[in-house]
């Protein structure tokens, strides 16, 4: 028989500290259905989709109900259509990018799911056939649809860091929170521009199936940090020491990730393609309870963002990873933990606080994964400094060999009136709400102006 | 297979009479069981062959979780293999 207690821990992971698997996410390569005439192409992934993809919601909730054990959102991801553009631009057609945009949002639609990324394109060492014209549509394609998400890969270890796709970025996501400023500047929301981009990412909005992926692979990425900060706040560790800490987040890193390996194999059979990976991302909601923030005020500092922070989050990171790692037969995707601000409560009551800057922030992202996440900047933030806070966090992504992202959002009210800091901007539901942020308007212009490519860092002298 | 199912909540009479009668009535077959107070608090988890259950396993989980609300209690039904991959290296 299992042991009581065990199985009491579980049920109270599940209902009190909101234990939940946070995204199935169905990888799908769109690769077979490239074709020189858009609408072709469209309707290819159109069916495509709908065929590998017709019973993965249902296929969701069954596991949900067999286990008990809440799936939050069930996923796509697609090849970076930037890769079927460059058929249709390649011969000579062009334009109309926007169409695959809502052939993915009717596919969405279809089966159920409640987003689909890989309006994607990988220019980290440059632009090929169909990848300029897939980013010069995203602005457009994120305010016509709601479910499509977009991520662009700027740089990596390997290749260095395109300077020219930096400085067209920032243009890009000032515009398309320009598209959607009647909808909360939603559309950079859903934007993510990467350096050391991951292929078997299953969280949005950076999710894209790459190509070295197989035809359709299911990944998993479970969530937990109530479930963290609960293991750590028990009166028995009031005077543990911290590398007690790092035990106890290690070991309960395993239980989570061993759910999500049972759900994950289980939908793969259920679905009958393969089992990829599960992503150990401790991602936070604004749920209350449910935040990294708090982890890291739990293990000792009066807030987030106080000085400490740093070394705090990258114990909780490389805890998690190495409690997470034995659970699993295929841990992948980012990994790590998530310190997107809008979707903490800890995160945004520390901003709101003055204890958390954008340069703290920016220092966190060196230690955890993934970056600049869900943080809303003035609206009155020119794209080149967009631009220069892209180029710095790709470059600490490049230098340390790991994943940095930005998702920034340049706030703008309903009336079109360029929000201030210290203002609020409300998105809803897991997005939460953004408190704007102080941020450092000097121009990094100049720099951006010059284009060309930071060539790639050497991977030995590592100091 | 097999299920876990746990119920929580304040002690009353007729609890175990009350579930016990759920599974009877679907041929879901109690394999062990254990029971405790814990302060107040009624805490029961049963082991439970569901392979020969007549309703599929949601509608089963429905009943006892209907069936836990009419004695203000909670009760949770879940795969014994939630438990096992959690708790078992």
């Amino acid at each position: 028989m299992l042991n009581n207690n065990d199985i009491l821990e579980t049920i109270q992971m599940i209902r009190e500290e909101n234990l939940d698997i946070r995204t199935v996410t169905l990888g799908i390569s769109l690769l077979d259905c490239a074709d020189s005439d858009i609408d072709k192409a469209c309707s290819k992934v159109y069916d495509k989709i709908t065929r590998l993809a017709e019973n993965h919601v249902l296929i969701g909730e069954k596991i949900e109900a067999k286990y008990g054990i809440p799936i939050i959102n069930k996923r796509i991801s697609v090849t970076p259509i930037s890769m079927l553009m460059a058929a249709v631009t390649s011969s000579g057609n062009s334009g109309g990018c926007v169409k695959f945009a809502h052939a993915l949002q009717k596919a969405a639609d279809t089966v159920g799911v409640n987003y689909i990324g890989g309006y994607s394109a990988l220019v980290h060492k440059g632009f090929s056939a169909g990848d300029r014209e897939l980013i010069l549509s995203i602005p457009q394609a994120l305010a016509e649809t709601s479910k499509v998400c977009s991520s662009i890969n700027v740089g990596s270890t390997r290749a260095g860091i395109n300077m020219d796709a930096v400085a067209l970025m920032g243009k890009i996501i000032k515009e398309s929170s320009e598209t959607t400023a009647n909808n909360s500047c939603f559309g950079a929301a859903k934007i993510v521009v990467f350096c050391n981009a991951v292929e078997d990412n299953p969280f949005m909005a950076g999710a894209f199936h790459g190509i070295g992926e197989p035809d359709c692979v299911i990944n998993v990425g479970v969530s937990g940090p109530g479930v963290v900060r609960s293991a750590i706040s028990k009166p028995e560790m009031a005077g543990a020491d911290i590398g007690q800490i790092a035990e106890v987040i290690k070991r309960t890193a395993f239980k989570i990730t061993r759910m999500g390996q049972l759900v994950g194999t289980e939908a793969a059979r259920a679905l009958g393609v393969p089992f990829g990976i599960v992503d150990l991302s401790l991602a936070p909601t604004p749920a209350i309870g449910d935040s990294v923030a708090y982890i890291l005020e739990e293990m000792g500092l009066e807030k987030c963002g106080a000085y400490g922070t740093t070394a705090a989050l990258a114990l909780l990171n490389d805890a998690v990873k190495k409690g997470g790692v034995m659970a699993s037969s295929s841990v992948g995707g980012l990994s790590g933990a998530f310190i997107p601000v809008s979707e903490d409560a800890g995160m945004i009551e520390a901003v709101k606080s003055g204890s958390l800057s954008l340069a703290k922030l920016e220092a966190m992202t060196a230690v955890c994964s993934v970056g600049l996440d869900m943080v809303v900047v003035p609206g009155s933030t020119s794209a080149d400094v967009v631009s220069g806070i892209i180029a710095d966090q790709a470059a600490i992504g490049m230098i340390n060999s790991k994943t940095t992202a930005v998702r920034v959002i340049p706030a703008i009210d309903k009336d079109g009136r360029n929000m201030e800091a210290g203002e609020i901007l409300e998105f809803g539901g897991l997005f939460g709400s953004g408190p704007v942020m102080e941020i450092n308007n000097f121009s990094p212009a100049k720099l951006l102006q010059r284009g060309g490519r930071i060539p790639a860092p050497l991977q030995s002298l590592k100091n | 297979m097999r299920a876990v199912i746990t119920v929580t909540g304040k002690d009353t009479v007729g609890i175990l009479a009350k579930v016990t009668a759920v599974c009877a009535e679907v041929n879901v077959n109690i394999l062990d069981m254990s029971q405790t107070i814990m302060q107040d608090l009624f805490v029961m988890t049963m082991l439970a062959d569901i392979s020969n259950c007549r309703t599929p396993f949601a509608e089963f989980a429905d009943k006892l979780k209907k069936c836990g609300k009419e004695m203000a209690m909670e009760i949770h039904v879940m795969h014994e293999d939630i438990f096992n991959s959690m708790h078992r290296i």
